[in-house]
């Protein structure tokens, strides 16, 4: 074991896969010599040289594009959009024609590859820079969404998305690059659709992902100290989403919190709550929370920001609400 | 024209046989379309076959093409199979596409076909990334990437045929100009009447070509797959050309003369300008060229009466093919 960087973890789950598999290579802006907007391909370039790791134009329509031709043609493609917020600009490629590709082909073609991109606030970059985008892809039909919480999360998790031969949007979070987890030094893999009790717990349900599950295991040892046990159960990737885990929580506990940080307006946690209520209705004792964003663009002033989006303390209240 | 020389008559009644297929398969669409067996859209390319025919025929089976909403012609030039073809168009299993795609989304990257698009411009990432692939791994095939003047609006013109200029890839753009981005005539959508002189922008050779002429394509577009071959990057190909029916089935075409469609079938028909040339440099007589058509009429028959005898898909299989699993 070893301790590292989210960052790092993101930047060894590629250099791995790189040397595994000589179809996998890296595009996008900034990525080469200056080591990536958030450091997450540091010293690749260095290692695999220009061919494998190429710094592109600010042309995210075509890195998004360019990623499904070249991964229709059997590369392994991970590409990089530097802000979930430029993904608009990528966005029909994506959906378009990297996640219909092989239903509107009748299972000819495979798109074998990664958009890695990160979102999320925290940075006083404000509207443009801080914004969770991921609820506008996991409505679109063929394409996975995945979105680690913690380093040993990220690699596994990167790893096994390169190897999959689906089109898949792995988002980091920009505040998360800089913490650290411990890594087991020998090689591992994170299945797809594997959702992760971060803290078991027996009084009620916190159902996360990306950052707001370390906020969420705050918001669980400030519970636990007024006595209420809180399980904080990870999605890891939010499609496929792993409805069994998810529900044997709910069951087990009857109450459920969603959280997210993306504007609550037909969020990730609006879907949650819709597959719970399908799966376990009878087993709720309460209504279900959500505690999300708030429904504005992120503002760039620090006390806006911080109201912007879920605190530990929003959570501790929606719990309290519960268990009563 | 381009006189006809060297190359065998074999060969050259093979661009008649596909450029007849072309015109035959979108008439009989058409006709399907009207007695409503045939839904939804469907973007016919006769006028345009010299293009896609003279293209293919400058590359090797190995090669690659990614097409347009206006595919059938492209699909065809590239060794696409009628009847699976036609029962795509009708939404039958047997189709390309197993009845998922229709009209504009087949593909058979197995044969270098990666697919039709019913986004303007969208296939033109998809062509480049593909020329990526290829570059990377080194291998000596080319990608012909196809779209119209539309496109060449399109953020994605622009941003990829940087991306290949800078890298170097080999791809060849052919843009069809067939004169209207569907009704907005390229004088009223395009800041420049030559597209072609939008290469410079993208340090690559830009060539202008007669659309109607197919062994002038297949000459112009040679040499394009010769430079994208030897590693020299990318080169950017204007076919002007017309189409002869409206941009979709329900298209009154009031943007246009009757004059100037008139013109087009009349004196720019590339199927009948190739026939000429070949009666003129005696390649064949009437007789052989009307075997041809004959023989393809009978064709297009049969992929029809294969479509219509074909089963739907099931409705259970809903889902398949969403993933790989």
């Amino acid at each position: 074991m070893s301790e590292k960087f989210y960052w790092e973890a993101i930047r060894d789950a590629l250099r791995e896969e790189m040397i595994r598999d000589p179809n996998v290579f890296l595009m996008g802006e900034d990525i080469a010599i200056y080591g990536g907007a958030y450091g997450a391909t540091r010293g690749l370039y260095e290692e695999f040289g220009e061919e494998r790791v190429r710094d592109t134009a600010i042309s995210e329509a075509a890195i998004a594009g360019a990623a499904t031709g070249a991964a229709m043609l059997g590369m392994r493609p991970v590409a990089e959009i530097m802000y979930a917020d430029f993904l608009t600009l990528a966005m029909d490629q994506l959906v378009n024609t990297a996640a219909k590709n092989r239903y509107m082909f009748g299972g000819r073609t495979k798109v074998p590859m990664v958009l890695r991109t990160e979102g999320g606030a925290g940075r006083g970059i404000a509207a443009q820079h801080s914004q969770s985008t991921e609820a506008w892809f996991n409505h679109a039909p063929g394409i996975y969404v995945v979105m680690p919480a913690t380093p040993y999360d990220a690699k596994g998790l990167l790893k096994t998305c390169i190897r999959d031969d689906n089109p898949i949007l792995f988002i980091e979070h920009k505040m998360l690059y800089g913490t650290k987890g411990e890594l087991p030094d020998e090689e591992y893999l994170i299945p797809l659709g594997s959702a992760d009790i971060k803290r078991a717990g027996k009084d009620l349900t916190i159902i996360a992902y990306s950052r707001m599950v370390l906020v969420s295991l705050e918001a669980a040892e400030e519970l636990a100290k007024e006595g209420i046990d809180a399980e904080v159960v990870d999605l890891r990737s939010i499609k496929p989403l792993d409805v069994d885990t998810m529900i044997r929580s709910v069951r087990k506990t009857g109450k459920v919190i969603c959280v997210s940080e993306a504007c609550r307006t037909n969020s990730v946690p609006s879907e949650l709550i819709s597959v719970i209520q399908e799966h376990a209705f009878d087993y709720l004792d309460a209504p279900i929370k959500r505690v999300c964003g708030a429904d504005v663009p992120i503002p760039m002033s620090p006390t806006l920001e911080e109201a912007a989006v879920p605190r530990a303390e929003d959570i501790v209240q929606a719990a309290k609400q519960l268990v009563r | 024209m381009r006189e006809v020389t060297k190359e065998d008559k074999q060969t050259l009644l093979t661009y008649l046989r596909h450029m007849y297929e072309i015109r035959f398969f979108e008439e009989k669409v058409m006709e399907l379309l009207a007695q409503n067996v045939i839904t939804g859209a469907s973007h016919l390319y006769a006028g345009e076959e010299a293009v896609a025919v003279g293209a293919c025929a400058a590359i090797e089976p190995t090669d690659y093409i990614t097409s347009t909403h206006r595919g059938h012609g492209h699909c065809i030039a590239k060794g696409g199979q009628l009847p699976q073809m036609m029962a795509e168009l009708c939404g039958k299993q047997t189709g390309y596409s197993r009845g998922r795609g229709g009209s504009m989304h087949i593909a058979d990257v197995a044969k270098g076909n990666m697919g039709a698009t019913g986004i303007v411009g969208g296939n033109i990432p998809v062509g480049t990334g593909a020329a990526l692939a290829l570059k990377i791994r080194g291998e000596k095939k080319v990608v012909l990437c196809f779209f119209g003047d539309g496109a060449a609006n399109n953020a994605t013109f622009h941003e990829s045929l940087n991306m290949a200029g800078i890298w170097k890839l080999p791809v060849v753009y052919i843009c069809e100009n067939n004169l209207y981005g569907m009704s907005v005539s390229t004088k009223r959508a395009c800041a420049v009447q030559d597209i072609a002189s939008r290469a410079s922008a993208y340090n690559m050779p830009g060539a202008i070509v007669d659309g109607q002429d197919v062994l002038a394509v297949k000459e112009v577009v040679s040499k394009a797959v010769q430079r994208a071959r030897a590693g020299l990057g990318p080169t950017l190909i204007e076919a002007k050309t017309y189409r002869y029916f409206g941009h979709s089935r329900s298209d009154p075409r009031k943007y246009r003369t009757k004059e100037e469609e008139r013109f087009y079938k009349e004196q720019r028909d590339p199927i009948t300008l190739f026939r000429v040339k070949l009666l003129e440099g005696k390649i064949a007589t009437k007789e052989e060229l009307d075997a041809v058509e004959k023989s393809v009429q009978q064709a297009i028959e049969e992929a029809t009466k294969f479509a219509l005898e074909s089963p739907y898909p099931n409705a259970s299989e809903l889902y398949d093919f969403l993933y790989v699993e």
